[in-house]
Parts: structure tokens; C-alpha cells; sequence
């Protein structure tokens, strides 16, 4: 397993006027092995742009980041990616999706019906194998993102909003989903969201930001309380009730709204 | 005006095509037009039959027009052989469109009869140099549709088959080439007919055998059946590639379309 390290990063693109926008300022983050990191922020606080740059698609313009201890320049097979807009190969099945990064490694078939079939298992879509994306609900093709993610067995896997083009009700369900694959196979994580309820409820630590520049704003520990209440073992309504999570979706809340200017 | 009902037009197409026929009758009868200038339609399908079994230059009508497809078929499969690899990598990778670009911008504008010299000097007269012009003519429009086609490919479905781990061959085989399969389907069929126009130009000129070389040979011959013979068997050939091909293209989106 590897870590994820954000060292002084910086993140700036020229404007029309000659000046310069500054999207992220000097942001230094550690998410540790098997850690689960939810990063949330007002919009232009360059969350979705760190992500990206941990995966390879995008490049800081000062600072570096850094996996497993070396320096990130390109993707690669070690950090997987679940898109908000789920990115499935439309012309390819279920199967073949999941598939598909096994392939790109060259694993034997068998070795490919195994993990394609163990996550079916895991994710509930026994039977769904052979439908195209297109035949699915979001719910069940954001399902098969994350499978096709996990397949690769990533040491790092990078979430983008996974959740955000959900309806409520099916969210709930993939929050509860999610929470059972990470405590199950646990790998470090860095999860980008606009929700607080589903950052506080899912991660071990709250990454705040701001942003006019994205900086720093806060990082809010919430592994100690999910563990000394056992929020694995309850289920999502459940834990939302609790006094303590109320308590930390406040806190975290509370850091975001005084951010929020009267034209947003 | 009202929609018109399938059965109605292929009427209009019939009294169309009887129309022409007809026109082109009355004034070859008329005694207007001299009769070693213009043949009668009857006179012209007569010489197509009869071409059909009589060797003419060398071969019967069918085995000109085999030469010729033969050709076509090189070149056009040339072209899309070397433009949709090209045009979707080019689509891809910046770096190549940067160098590709400009001289390809520059090449397309010459037209297909003007490859022929330097085709004729380059390849010769036998195979190459009928092929080389009909690649001319058949590769921009395989090259620019995979390459809008490639544009058009949603950025994060590429991003998420870097992440997994294709490699650059591996992403232009199952992602840029399936994502923008419609757009390719649609540019072989433009390029199909520039294929089967440039040929016949490569041929008045070039080749030893096929319609374009009976057409200049029944022209010396003065024999102008013969030449709208080929003329008419140019067209319909055109017209027959032209349906298999919009039949095709209508299949790909149909199925596509739904992914």
C-alpha cells in the first residue's frame, strides 16, 4: 500500500488581463496507507484539480506530489480513478469494463473471470454482466466504476464527486456500499465531495478547504469517534442520528459557510 | 406543402429518371444533334450489352470494370488504412496534429487529376500510379472524420482508460476508434466516391485496362457509344457503392446511437 503526499502545492493559470489566477496556494496533505481522506470545499477552491493531480492528469505549477514515495508525472495503474460522470466504455459490457484494466495488464483470462465476478458479488450486480452501461441505472453504472477501479487493485484509489449525479436515495444506498468495500479492502483514498454529511460520514479525516486561493482551511479528525462509537457496524440513519456526528457535520459546516459570499 | 408518402416518391423518381431518358431521346431523333455526337439511350444500352461479350481494347466491359474496381479498392483501402489511424491519433496527441496539420491542409487542396503526372512519374503507369491518385482523392475525408471523431470522444472515457493502464495503441483501438465509429463510417462513404471519381480521371490518362481506359480509347475510336456505355456503367456502379454505403452508415448510428 502507498501513501499520497502533497508537498507546497501550487496551482496557477494565466488570465486574459496578463495576471494570474491562483486556483491553489501551498497546500501540504498527507493521506497515509489505507487512509480514507474526504476533501471538501466551496466551488473554485481547487479540490477536483488536486485530485487530478495525484492521478496524473493534471500538474502543479509549484511543489510536488508524490505516491508511495515518488514523484507523480503520468497515470498509471497504481492510482485508479472513479469519475463523477462514471466514464464507462459505452460499446463495452459490464463485464468488459471491469475487466478491462486487467487486460491492459496482461492477466489471463481466468485470473479476469475470478475479479470480475468476485466484484459483481461484492457490488451486487450478479446478472448484470452482460448489459451495456447505457442499460443500467446511474446507481448501477456508478457501481461498475467503482468495481472497474478496484479490479486493479490500485494502491491508491482517487474518487471525484463519485457520488454527485446521483439521486438522494441512491447515494444513501452507495455511501453504505462504500463504507462496507473500504472497511473490507481497505486502501488509501482521497474522496472529493460537496456534501459534508457523506465526507464526515465515510472518512477517517475532513480535508477543508477555501478557496480566492484554494488553501488549507482545516483538517477535521473523525476517525477516533467512528471508532470508539463502532459507526462501521450501524447503518447510515443510524450513525446521521448520533449527537457526536451531528456535532462534526456542524463543525465542518460551519468552516464552509463562512466562505459562502451572497453572489454564490 | 405536404409530406409526401414513400410510394409518391419513388414515383417522382421513376417519371425523373423516364424524363431524362426520354429528353435524351427526342433530341437524339430530332436530327438537332449530329447522330456520331449523341447516340440514342436504346443505341447505348444495346453497345453496354454487347461490350459485355465483344472484347473492346482488349477486354469485355466486365473485366474493364473488374481492372477498375480492383484499383478502387487498393486505393480506397489505402487511404483508410493510413487516414483513420492517422486522423485519430492526430485527434489524440497534439503534438502530432501540430507537425501533421499544415502540410496536410496544404496537400489536400490538390486535387486528385492533379496527382496525376507526378503519379505517373513516381509509379508509373501499370498499378501504382492509378492507385496513388485515388488515394489522393479518397484519404482527407478518412483523415479529418476520425480525427473530428476523435475530438468528439468524451476526454474523461480516455482518461479513464489512461488511469487502467492502456497503453496509446490500446486507447486508439477500443476507445478513439469505437467512440468515434460513426463519424468514421460517414467519412469512408465520402471518401468511396472521391475514391470511384479519381479513378476514372487516373484512368483516362494512366492505365492499360479498365472503364476509364475504354472511354479513351472508344473517344479516338469515335465511337460515343461506347464512351456513354462507360459512362452509364461509371454511374451506376457509383450510385450502387453509394447506397451499400449510406445503408451501412445508417446501420452504425442506428446501433451506436443507443451506446
Amino acid at each position: 500500500m502507498k501513501d499520497i503526499r502533497f508537498e507546497g502545492i501550487g496551482k496557477a493559470f494565466p488570465t486574459r488581463g496578463g495576471g494570474q489566477f491562483v486556483a491553489l496556494d501551498d497546500v501540504t496533505l498527507t493521506v497515509a496507507e489505507r487512509e480514507f481522506v474526504a476533501v471538501v470545499g466551496p466551488s473554485g477552491s481547487g479540490k477536483t484539480t488536486l485530485m487530478r493531480m495525484a492521478a496524473g492528469l493534471d500538474h502543479p505549477t509549484s511543489g510536488q506530489v508524490a505516491v508511495g514515495g515518488k514523484r507523480v508525472t503520468a497515470p498509471g495503474p497504481d492510482r485508479a480513478v472513479v469519475f463523477q460522470q462514471f466514464a464507462l466504455f459505452p460499446w463495452k459490457t459490464v463485464r468488459e469494463n471491469i475487466a478491462f484494466g486487467l487486460r491492459c495488464q496482461g492477466a489471463p483470462r481466468a485470473k479476469q473471470d475470478e475479479v470480475v465476478a468476485r466484484y459483481l458479488r461484492l457490488m451486487n450486480m450478479e446478472g448484470t454482466e452482460d448489459r451495456y452501461p447505457h442499460q443500467l441505472s446511474g446507481g448501477m453504472q456508478q457501481r461498475v466504476a467503482i468495481a472497474r477501479s478496484y479490479a486493479i487493485e490500485p494502491d491508491v484509489l482517487l474518487m471525484d464527486e463519485p457520488f454527485g449525479a446521483l439521486d438522494a436515495q441512491t447515494r444513501t444506498v452507495m455511501q453504505e456500499e462504500l463504507v462496507r468495500l473500504t472497511r473490507r479492502e481497505p486502501r488509501t483514498t482521497l474522496f472529493i465531495t460537496h456534501a459534508v454529511e457523506e465526507a464526515v460520514y465515510l472518512s477517517d479525516r475532513v480535508v477543508v478547504l477555501a478557496r480566492d486561493p484554494g488553501r488549507l482551511r482545516e483538517i477535521v479528525d473523525i476517525r477516533p469517534t467512528r471508532i470508539a462509537e463502532g459507526w462501521d457496524e450501524m447503518a447510515i440513519d443510524a450513525v446521521m442520528d448520533l449527537p457526536s456526528f451531528t456535532h462534526l457535520r456542524t463543525h465542518v459546516w460551519r468552516l464552509l459557510r463562512d466562505q459562502i459570499r451572497p453572489d454564490d | 406543402m405536404a409530406q409526401l408518402s414513400p410510394l409518391e416518391r419513388w414515383v417522382l423518381t421513376l417519371l425523373g429518371t423516364i424524363g431524362f431518358f426520354a429528353i435524351w431521346q427526342g433530341v437524339a431523333a430530332s436530327g438537332l444533334v449530329s447522330h456520331n455526337a449523341l447516340p440514342t439511350p436504346a443505341e447505348v444500352l444495346a453497345t453496354a450489352w454487347q461490350l459485355s461479350f465483344e472484347p473492346f481494347a482488349g477486354h469485355t466491359l466486365l473485366q474493364h470494370l473488374a481492372a477498375s474496381l480492383g484499383r478502387f479498392a487498393m486505393g480506397f483501402g489505402l487511404a483508410a488504412l493510413v487516414g483513420v489511424p492517422l486522423g485519430l491519433a492526430m485527434g489524440r496527441w497534439r503534438l502530432l496534429d501540430d507537425i501533421v496539420s499544415p502540410i496536410f491542409e496544404m496537400l489536400r487542396f490538390v486535387a486528385p487529376l492533379a496527382w496525376v503526372p507526378f503519379a505517373a512519374l513516381w509509379f508509373g503507369t501499370g498499378i501504382g500510379g492509378p492507385v496513388m491518385v485515388i488515394f489522393a482523392g479518397a484519404l482527407p475525408p478518412c483523415l479529418i472524420n476520425a480525427y473530428r471523431g476523435a475530438k468528439l470522444v468524451e476526454p474523461r472515457i480516455v482518461e479513464a482508460a489512461q488511469v487502467l493502464g492502456a497503453s496509446g495503441p490500446r486507447i486508439m483501438a477500443e476507445v478513439l476508434l469505437p467512440g468515434s465509429l460513426p463519424s468514421i463510417v460517414a467519412g469512408l462513404r465520402v471518401s468511396a466516391g472521391l475514391a470511384w471519381q479519381s479513378l476514372i480521371g487516373a484512368e483516362l490518362i494512366v492505365a492499360s485496362a479498365g472503364i476509364g481506359y475504354v472511354m479513351v480509347q472508344a473517344q479516338s475510336n469515335l465511337a460515343p457509344s461506347i464512351v456513354m456505355a462507360g459512362m452509364l456503367a461509371v454511374g451506376v456502379i457509383g450510385l450502387a457503392l453509394d447506397v451499400a454505403l449510406r445503408r451501412t452508415e445508417t446501420l452504425v448510428k442506428a446501433r451506436w446511437g443507443q451506446a
